[in-house]
C-alpha cells in the first residue's frame, strides 16, 4: 500500500442519526441542518489518503466540518459512519475507527499524533516542558531517566525551544514556545502520521511564520504523514501539496494545492483563494 | 423515665457489626484478593470510631477475627498506642479473642502505617488502615477519570509526576503511601506505610488486606504477589535510612528507626516497631 492513513466515507452527524437527517442539507442547499430533523451534519462522505511523507491540506471556514473529520480521525470523538485505516496499525487491515477507547487512546501514544490549536488542549500547562515529553516516552514505556531527558532535549532543540526552558512549567512559556513544545511532545515517539488542527491560528503573524518554517522543515525532513486542518490558505499553501475544500459539511473539491490556488474550480474555492489573495 | 435502651428493647442485633455487613466486606475482600491491587467499593458503615481513623481497618479485622484468633493492634509500629490499645480491647470485647502483641503468635495483625520487621507467615493475615486508597489523586481530580486511568493501565501521567519529583529536587521525595504496581497490572498506594516496609509486601508469605472506611473501599496483596515500587530504571528505589542510627534500646541498626527528640538537643533513635525491639532486648 502507498498510504499512511486512509480513510473512507466518515460521516458525522449530531442529532438524529437516521436516513432522515441527510436530504436538505450540503453546499447545494447552502446549509448542514437537516430541515426535517434539525440534525447537524457535521461531515459527510469524507475520504482520503495520505502517504508517507505528504502532508494533506483540508480547508474551509468555521463550520465547514473539517476540525469534525480531525477529531474522528484522532480518537477525540467517534463519527456517525465510515472508517479509518493506518498502515501502521495491522497493516492496515483493521478499521481503526472500530477500536475500543483503550485501543484508540493507545494508538496515540505513537502511531497518530495531533497538535492543536490551543497548546493547553495537548500540553499540561502546570508541569514542565521536559516533563509534557516525559509523559508520552513513559507512555510507551519508556523507564530510563537519563534517556528520557536526552530525548526530551533532543526534541525541544529540533522544535527550537531553548534547553535553558526544559525544566520551566509551561505556563510561564509565550504562545509560540507553548506551540513548539506541542510540536516537540506529538512528535517524541516519532509518529508516522502527525495531524495539525490550526497549528498557527492564534499566534500573532511573526510568531506563525516561525511555527510554520518549523513544521514545513520537520514535515519535509520526518517523512511523516500529515493533516494539516486550517481556513487559512497562506497556511495550507506553506505546508501542503495536496488539498480538500469542504463546505457545509461536504468535500466540494479536491487537487493539488498550487493548482488549485491558480485555478479554483467550485464558486466556494473561488471565493476562499479570493479571500486569501486579498 | 425510661431509658434508651428500655426503649430499644432487648430484641435486634447486638454488638458492633452486623452479620450481612460483614458478609458484605467478605464478599468485596474475596474479590480484592482475586483482583490484585483492585480498589473494590463496599458499604462502609458506621463504626465506633469516626471514619479516617482506622474505620476501614476496623470492618475487614471484624469481618475476618473469630474467638479463636490472636489478635495484635499497631499504631506506628507501637502495641501500647491509644489508638491502637482502644481498638484492639474494642475487638476483643466484642468477639472475645485473645489480645497479642508478640508478632508471632499473633494470626490477625491490624496496623496503622508500619509491617511488622518480623516476616510474617502464610497463617497470618495483616490487616492495613488506609486513610487514601487513590494513588492517581496526587495527578487526577475527576473520580471518573482516575477509573479510565485503572482500567486502561494508563499510568503515564504518575511517571511525569515522578519525573517532576526528580528534576525539581534531585530524588523522589515520597515516602509514605509510595505508588506500586501490583502483579504488573494495578498501582496501588500502600497506605501511609514508609518506603521501608515496601519491599515486605513483594512475594511475601502472608496475605494484606488494605481497608479504607472513609473512601469505601477494600484491595489486597495476596501472598506471592508481585509488588514493584515505580521507579526508573537508572534511579533506584531507597529505603530510609541514617547512616550511623541504632536503636537506643536494642542496638538494632536494620530495623526502622524514629528519632526522638531530646532536651539538650542530641538526636537518639528508637525501633519505630516496640515489640520487635522489646524481644532483641531480651536476647541481647
Amino acid at each position: 500500500m502507498s498510504w499512511a492513513l486512509k480513510v473512507d466515507g466518515l460521516g458525522r452527524v449530531y442529532g438524529e442519526q437516521g436516513p432522515r437527517s441527510l436530504p436538505g442539507t450540503g453546499p447545494e442547499h447552502g446549509t448542514s441542518v437537516s430541515p426535517a430533523t434539525g440534525a447537524v451534519v457535521a461531515a459527510w462522505d469524507v475520504g482520503f489518503e495520505v502517504a508517507p511523507g505528504e502532508a494533506l491540506g483540508i480547508v474551509g471556514e468555521s463550520g465547514s466540518g473539517k476540525s469534525t473529520v480531525m477529531r474522528c480521525v484522532a480518537g477525540d470523538e467517534r463519527p456517525s459512519r465510515g472508517s479509518a485505516y493506518l498502515s501502521a496499525y495491522d497493516d492496515g487491515r483493521t478499521d481503526v475507527l472500530a477500536l475500543d477507547d483503550g485501543a484508540r487512546r493507545r494508538l496515540r501514544i505513537d502511531r497518530v499524533a495531533v497538535v492543536y490549536q490551543d497548546p493547553a488542549a495537548g500540553l499540561d500547562l502546570d508541569t514542565s516542558a521536559g516533563g509534557n515529553i516525559a509523559e508520552r516516552l513513559t507512555a510507551a514505556g519508556g523507564r530510563h531517566f537519563g534517556r528520557i531527558r536526552e530525548r526530551a532535549a533532543e526534541l525541544l532543540e529540533l522544535t527550537e525551544v531553548p534547553l535553558s526552558r526544559m525544566d520551566d512549567p509551561v505556563r510561564t512559556f509565550s504562545g509560540g514556545m507553548r506551540q513548539r513544545v506541542q510540536i516537540a511532545k506529538a512528535l517524541a515517539n516519532r509518529p508516522p502520521v502527525l495531524l495539525l488542527d490550526e497549528p498557527t491560528t492564534g499566534l500573532d503573524a511573526s510568531v506563525a511564520a516561525g511555527v510554520l518554517d518549523l513544521l514545513r522543515n520537520l514535515l519535509e525532513r520526518l517523512g511523516v504523514a500529515a493533516v494539516v486542518v486550517s481556513h487559512d490558505f497562506g497556511v495550507i499553501e506553506m505546508l501542503t501539496r495536496r488539498v480538500m475544500v469542504m463546505q457545509h459539511g461536504r468535500v466540494v473539491e479536491t487537487g493539488l494545492t498550487d493548482q488549485l490556488l491558480e485555478d479554483p474550480q467550485h464558486p466556494y474555492s473561488q471565493r476562499l483563494v479570493a479571500a486569501a489573495r486579498g | 423515665m425510661r431509658t434508651v435502651t428500655e426503649l430499644a428493647g432487648t430484641g435486634g442485633p447486638r454488638g458492633i457489626f452486623d452479620e450481612l455487613s460483614k458478609r458484605e466486606v467478605r464478599r468485596a475482600a474475596l474479590t480484592a484478593v482475586a483482583v490484585p491491587g483492585y480498589q473494590v467499593p463496599f458499604g462502609s458503615r458506621e463504626m465506633p470510631v469516626a471514619r479516617g481513623w482506622g474505620s476501614g481497618g476496623l470492618q475487614v479485622t471484624l469481618a475476618l477475627v473469630g474467638p479463636g484468633d490472636r489478635l495484635k493492634v499497631i499504631d506506628q509500629g507501637e502495641d501500647g498506642g491509644v489508638n491502637a490499645a482502644n481498638l484492639r480491647r474494642l475487638v476483643v470485647g466484642h468477639v472475645g479473642c485473645e489480645e497479642e502483641t508478640d508478632t508471632r503468635r499473633a494470626t490477625l495483625i491490624q496496623s496503622r502505617h508500619r509491617i511488622p520487621e518480623t516476616p510474617l507467615r502464610a497463617d497470618q493475615t495483616l490487616v492495613l488502615q488506609v486513610p487514601v486508597p487513590e494513588p492517581l489523586r496526587a495527578v487526577e481530580h475527576d473520580v471518573r477519570e482516575q477509573r479510565r486511568m485503572h482500567a486502561q493501565e494508563d499510568y503515564a501521567r504518575m511517571w511525569v509526576g515522578l519525573y517532576e519529583d526528580l528534576v525539581r529536587n534531585g530524588v523522589v521525595t515520597k515516602s509514605a503511601g509510595y505508588p506500586c504496581m501490583v502483579n504488573g497490572r494495578y498501582l496501588i498506594s500502600p497506605t501511609p506505610i514508609p518506603r521501608f516496609d515496601v519491599p515486605k509486601l513483594d512475594q511475601a508469605e502472608h496475605l494484606t488486606l488494605f481497608g479504607a472506611g472513609r473512601e469505601k473501599r477494600i484491595y489486597a496483596v495476596p501472598p506471592h504477589t508481585r509488588v514493584e515500587p515505580l521507579v526508573f530504571e537508572d534511579v533506584p528505589f531507597e529505603v530510609e535510612h541514617t547512616p550511623g542510627a541504632a536503636c537506643r534500646h536494642c542496638g538494632a541498626t536494620a530495623s526502622y528507626l524514629v528519632e526522638v527528640p531530646s532536651m539538650d538537643g542530641a538526636v537518639a533513635w528508637v525501633c519505630s516497631d516496640t515489640d520487635f525491639c522489646t524481644r532483641n532486648r531480651e536476647v541481647r
